[in-house]
């Protein structure tokens, strides 16, 4: 098994872009990921608002999002016809269009990117499916080194809680129903995200990811995630959080900063 | 050279390759005609022409998004679904499926692009071995006389306007499909090509395939579907 543990920040796992000058890459990566209603969008609509306030750039993006092919994806769902190769390959080319057109030139300007599911997503998917694994690492090698992979680990109980109460209903393809695990839509939800659980743990290790254990309360997790993001910026005086994570008091005498707000109102 | 996974058949896939205007697309009808006139199933399948993708490569293509690499991916994506959907059921269902393209234009294309040539190819590894991949052969200038000066207008992906080879489109296109054709011209034998002499006439090109068709299948023996062989004795008849 290939171990990716060693790659830089901002190099690539396998296949370099064609085009891609991986020195002038300078902003941070971190990725996000685990399975399906584990919490992942919550967290991010907290991270990033955090990353803001101690001025850091951030854009966040995530898997089907692409302008090239994230419409052709949600209507290729719609019917029930998907193969999981073609599937697969329509995922990286969502990717490849992201990376290439978002993620780079705000890494090359020194953003901090944050993305809901990478390229660990479409492997774990593949591979529950029954697809090679080392065919899908070598297609999906062109993806960049990460600073961070946060992956917010579950068991399936805990994620059908989510699903009851948070949308009420399993979905087809959470429940991968494509290739019917069970025989309705709870087993087959069941039997596949323990697959999907499973596979994403193996490559936990090989892929350097940072274990959250997402079986907890929301805010606790919010706590892991900030302390591995921090950890980030430490590590580089450059961009660090240290000041920034003391709450500012305006020294006395000055003006306080205004807020968001009032800034509007001349 | 089995270079992907091989086709447990029952059915037949034959493919055609070739630089544009190499004549392939005349060829592969007239060879699916004869076929399907002797009584077999024949399909036949276009590169770049799945139902599934269609509005994503118009899109990128419309509003020119591609890099080399989702141009690659999109194009496999493709390929992967009419693989999945279309070509192997109906080859497991006994059927000649004959290919206009096949991977090896990815390869030879995307290579062009400056895609890594291992990564393309391995992104391929679900193909089946085609039983006959015709390669038909031209010189450049041949080729370009039969598409250039035509009435239809060159497209900018197809004339390789992305690499920035020339501001003239048809400039560009020249030297696009000049290193295509190397490309191909460098896999004829470790691909095993079965070489078509695309200057020749028409009618003779045909009956060259036609004697390749039935000289290899006559060997092989496969059965066929609706309950006939697929052997010269029938294929004559």
């Amino acid at each position: 098994m290939p171990d990716y543990k060693n790659r830089p920040a901002l190099s690539y796992y396998g296949t370099a872009l064609p085009g891609v000058d991986y020195s002038e890459l300078q902003g941070k990566l971190i990725v996000i990921e685990g399975p399906d209603a584990v919490g992942r969008s919550t967290q991010i609509r907290g991270l990033k608002p955090w990353l803001e306030e101690a001025g850091h750039a951030v854009l966040d993006t995530g898997m089907a999002r692409s302008a090239l092919a994230g419409k052709g994806i949600k209507e290729a769902k719609q019917g029930n016809t998907l193969g999981s190769i073609t599937m697969t390959l329509y995922y990286l080319t969502d990717f490849a269009d992201r990376l290439e057109n978002e993620i780079i030139p705000a890494l090359r300007a020194g953003v901090v990117v944050l993305t809901d599911r990478y390229i660990f997503s479409v492997m774990a998917r593949a591979i529950a499916r029954g697809e090679n694994r080392a065919w899908i690492e070598k297609v999906a090698g062109f993806a960049l080194v990460p600073h961070s992979v946060l992956y917010l680990r579950a068991k399936v109980p805990d994620l059908i809680s989510r699903v009851v109460v948070g949308r009420g209903a399993f979905d087809f393809w959470e429940s991968g129903m494509d290739l019917r695990f069970g025989r309705n839509m709870y087993d087959s939800f069941v039997r596949y995200q323990a697959r999907l659980i499973r596979v994403f743990d193996s490559l936990a290790a090989p892929y350097n990811f940072q274990v959250i254990d997402a079986t907890k309360p929301p805010v606790e997790v919010f706590e892991s995630l900030k302390s591995s993001v921090a950890k980030i910026f430490e590590s580089d005086p450059t961009t660090s959080l240290a000041d920034h994570r003391k709450s500012v008091r305006p020294a006395r005498g000055t003006v306080p900063l205004k807020t968001a707000a009032s800034r509007r109102t001349p | 050279m089995q270079f992907f996974l091989p086709n447990r058949g029952p059915g037949r896939l034959i493919v055609v390759e070739g630089i544009d205007g190499s004549g392939k697309s005349t060829q592969i009808a007239l060879l699916s005609q004869w076929l399907r006139l002797r009584g077999y199933a024949v399909a036949f399948s276009e590169w770049n022409s799945s139902p599934l993708v269609h509005e994503t490569t118009r899109r990128g293509k419309k509003k020119e998004m591609f890099t080399p690499t989702s141009f690659s991916l999109i194009h496999a994506t493709d390929f992967a679904d009419r693989m999945e959907r279309y070509i192997i059921p109906l080859l497991k269902a006994g059927a000649v499926v004959c290919a206009d393209r096949y991977a090896y234009t990815a390869f030879a294309r995307d290579m062009v692009r400056g895609v890594d040539r291992a990564w393309v190819r391995n992104i391929y590894r679900f193909a089946l071995q085609p039983d006959l991949a015709f390669y038909f052969k031209v010189p450049l200038e041949v080729a370009l006389g039969r598409i250039l000066g035509g009435r239809n207008a060159l497209k900018y992906y197809e004339a390789g306007m992305d690499l920035g080879l020339s501001r003239n489109i048809e400039e560009s296109f020249r030297i696009f499909q000049g290193r295509i054709l190397a490309e191909y011209e460098s896999m004829i034998e470790e691909m095993g090509f079965h070489v078509i002499d695309a200057t020749k006439s028409i009618e003779s090109q045909q009956k060259e395939m036609r004697r390749v068709v039935l000289h290899k299948f006559g060997v092989m023996r496969p059965p066929g579907v609706l309950g006939v062989e697929l052997s010269p004795a029938r294929l004559h008849a």
